[in-house]
């Protein structure tokens, strides 16, 4: 089963910009699914219409195979949103708006009790749970927004950047938290404009730019394209010659740190072979840019140029 | 199951709202009970005694009714006006948007908020008013009946108002340019049999003159107004205010994209 189908799904504002030109987008079952793009792209267009808060203009959505058309109740009973931006009562505590959003999926308040313990606790909200929720840090807002979002054990989780602004730390417990749920069953849909957190956490992945989905595929068959990779060498001595390396490029950014751009059919044993040869020892390695960011930016270009 | 689902979803809405207008009672609740003291210190007592009596009634008595509807109309409709705009207005209305709640169910989640002000401030107008003059009830029926229609008709009104408004000063051209002067204009201070035939005419269109007197007929039994006539109008006022606030709803219209 399909946690997500969206057939051909159209959006055309009121002040006549097209947002979607006919989309096509399937999210399995389990998946933990990147949806990405630039700014205005049509993520949160996409996102809007999947959670009944944009109307469409055409097409279908279907979640866990419910017509968003005609059983919005049971499709919109199995979505939970993290939206981009905060979106709950400013003057209520943590605790009440867990409980009130429990209710809103027809949880009875004693029962949704437990609910709210548990996420919050795991949230690390729990001691905060009676303070209105406008003295949070803006890192303990986002975690409220997704522990109000798994209130009621959403069988697909949508999260519309939901590590925006918050700091490396709390991302990474928040990559952490996400991981666990999605081993725990939860299909998530996560868009972000941090590629690194994209190219961590999700298995599939969808582009989208000026409405349209440019490219739509596993992650890994995405890095896959790289036809090149470029690592930056630190050296434990200082060089100041290059080696010969033959056909492998080096470049010099000071004497104790080298560029390597790897070709495909190249492979790093090759290269450190060669540096032995030579007696350059190299201390770490690193790559210069995020592999998806430059596949990224290569996709948008090739995308630019069509429009 | 989805109509215990809905049922709960309801609970939730009103027990939101009542929370809501609760938490801030000296905004919500203190406020009608002072300027209702001094409406009745100042029409009632100071002025009243010169003013003698109306339809056989001390003019405070005569008045009290009136100043009574006047506070649950401006209550009920100030209840759902800022709290559905304030929802809005911080996005919080997406936790109800987002979820399976049916757009009725959210409508009458507001309404019952709205309702449930406008009872609360009309008890203790009510109370205040009681300190000043001697009330009786003539037909309980009818002043259940006429204070839950008149805070559904304008928790509408105020629902309405806050799909279309777009800022803070929105939420207030209402209640100041319309609201206000019809409920001054709508017989709260006299019986518009005091009026010109012309002035007497133009009145029987203000909507809330109905209000007043059913309710005046309930506590006194008095009305310038036939109570079928009235009824009849503020039930059809609510049917169209609902279908209409409906059909916002469920077009999106202010709250959706």
């Amino acid at each position: 089963m399909k946690a997500l189908r969206i057939q051909n799904l159209k959006k055309t504002y009121a002040n006549g910009k097209q947002a979607l030109c006919g989309i096509d987008l399937d999210v399995s079952q389990g998946d933990f699914f990147a949806l990405l793009g630039p700014n205005g792209a049509g993520k949160s267009t996409t996102i809007g219409i999947i959670t009944s808060l944009v109307n469409k203009t055409s097409g279908k959505v279907y979640v866990y195979d419910h017509d968003l058309d005609t059983q919005i109740i049971e499709a919109k009973s199995v979505i939970g949103i993290v939206p981009q931006e905060i979106n709950f009562s400013q003057f209520e505590a943590s605790l009440e708006i867990v409980l009130n959003q429990a209710g809103f999926y027809g949880i009875p308040r004693k029962q949704a009790y437990a609910s709210a313990e548990k996420y919050l606790t795991q949230l690390g909200l729990w001691e905060k749970r009676n303070d209105p929720s406008r003295t949070l840090s803006g890192g303990l807002k986002r975690r409220l927004m997704i522990a109000r979002a798994l209130m009621h054990e959403p069988e697909l989780l949508i999260l519309d950047e939901p590590t925006a602004g918050v700091d490396v730390e709390l991302r990474r417990s928040m990559w952490d938290f996400l991981t666990d749920i999605n081993r725990k069953g939860t299909t998530i849909v996560l868009t972000t404009h941090y590629l690194e957190e994209a190219e961590k956490l999700c298995k599939n992945i969808a582009i989208i730019d000026h409405g349209s989905i440019i490219e739509n595929t596993s992650m890994k068959s995405l890095l896959g394209k790289l036809s090149s990779e470029t690592f930056i060498l630190d050296l434990v001595n200082p060089i100041s010659m290059l080696p010969d390396t033959g056909s492998y490029q080096l470049h010099k950014t000071d004497d104790s740190t080298l560029e390597a751009e790897l070709h495909n059919g190249q492979d790093l044993n090759t290269l450190f072979d060669m540096l032995n040869k030579n007696n350059i020892r190299v201390k770490s390695m690193r790559n210069k840019s995020n592999r998806l960011e430059e596949l990224f930016v290569r996709l948008l270009d090739k995308s630019n140029h069509r429009h | 199951m989805k109509h215990n689902l809905f049922l709960v979803a309801f609970n939730t809405i009103v027990i939101k709202e009542v929370h809501r207008f609760a938490r801030i009672w000296i905004q919500t609740i203190l406020p009608p009970a002072i300027s209702m003291t001094l409406y009745f210190l100042i029409f009632g007592n100071l002025i009243g005694s010169r003013i003698g009596t109306m339809s056989g009634f001390s003019y405070v008595e005569y008045i009290a009714p009136g100043l009574i509807m006047m506070s649950i109309i401006n209550n009920s409709y100030a209840n759902v006006v800022s709290s559905f705009f304030g929802a809005k207005f911080q996005r919080h209305i997406e936790e109800m948007l987002v979820a399976p709640i049916p757009d009725v169910v959210i409508l009458c989640g507001y309404l019952t908020g709205g309702i449930a002000r406008g009872v609360a401030v009309g008890v203790v107008v009510t109370i205040v008013a009681m300190f000043f003059a001697k009330l009786s009830i003539h037909h309980a029926g009818v002043i259940i009946a006429v204070v839950l229609l008149t805070s559904t008709l304008f928790s509408l009104g105020g629902f309405i108002n806050a799909i279309f408004a777009r800022k803070f000063d929105d939420i207030s051209i209402i209640p100041t340019f319309i609201l206000t002067p019809l409920i001054y204009l709508g017989g709260v201070f006299y019986s518009i049999n005091l009026l010109p035939d012309f002035w007497h005419t133009v009145s029987l269109f203000n909507p809330i003159l109905y209000m007043v007197n059913a309710f005046r007929y309930g506590l006194l039994g008095i009305s310038d107004i036939n109570i079928t006539t009235a009824f009849a109008i503020i039930i059809l006022f609510n049917i169209v205010l609902f279908v209409i606030s409906l059909y916002l709803m469920k077009t999106g219209k202010g709250i959706k994209t």
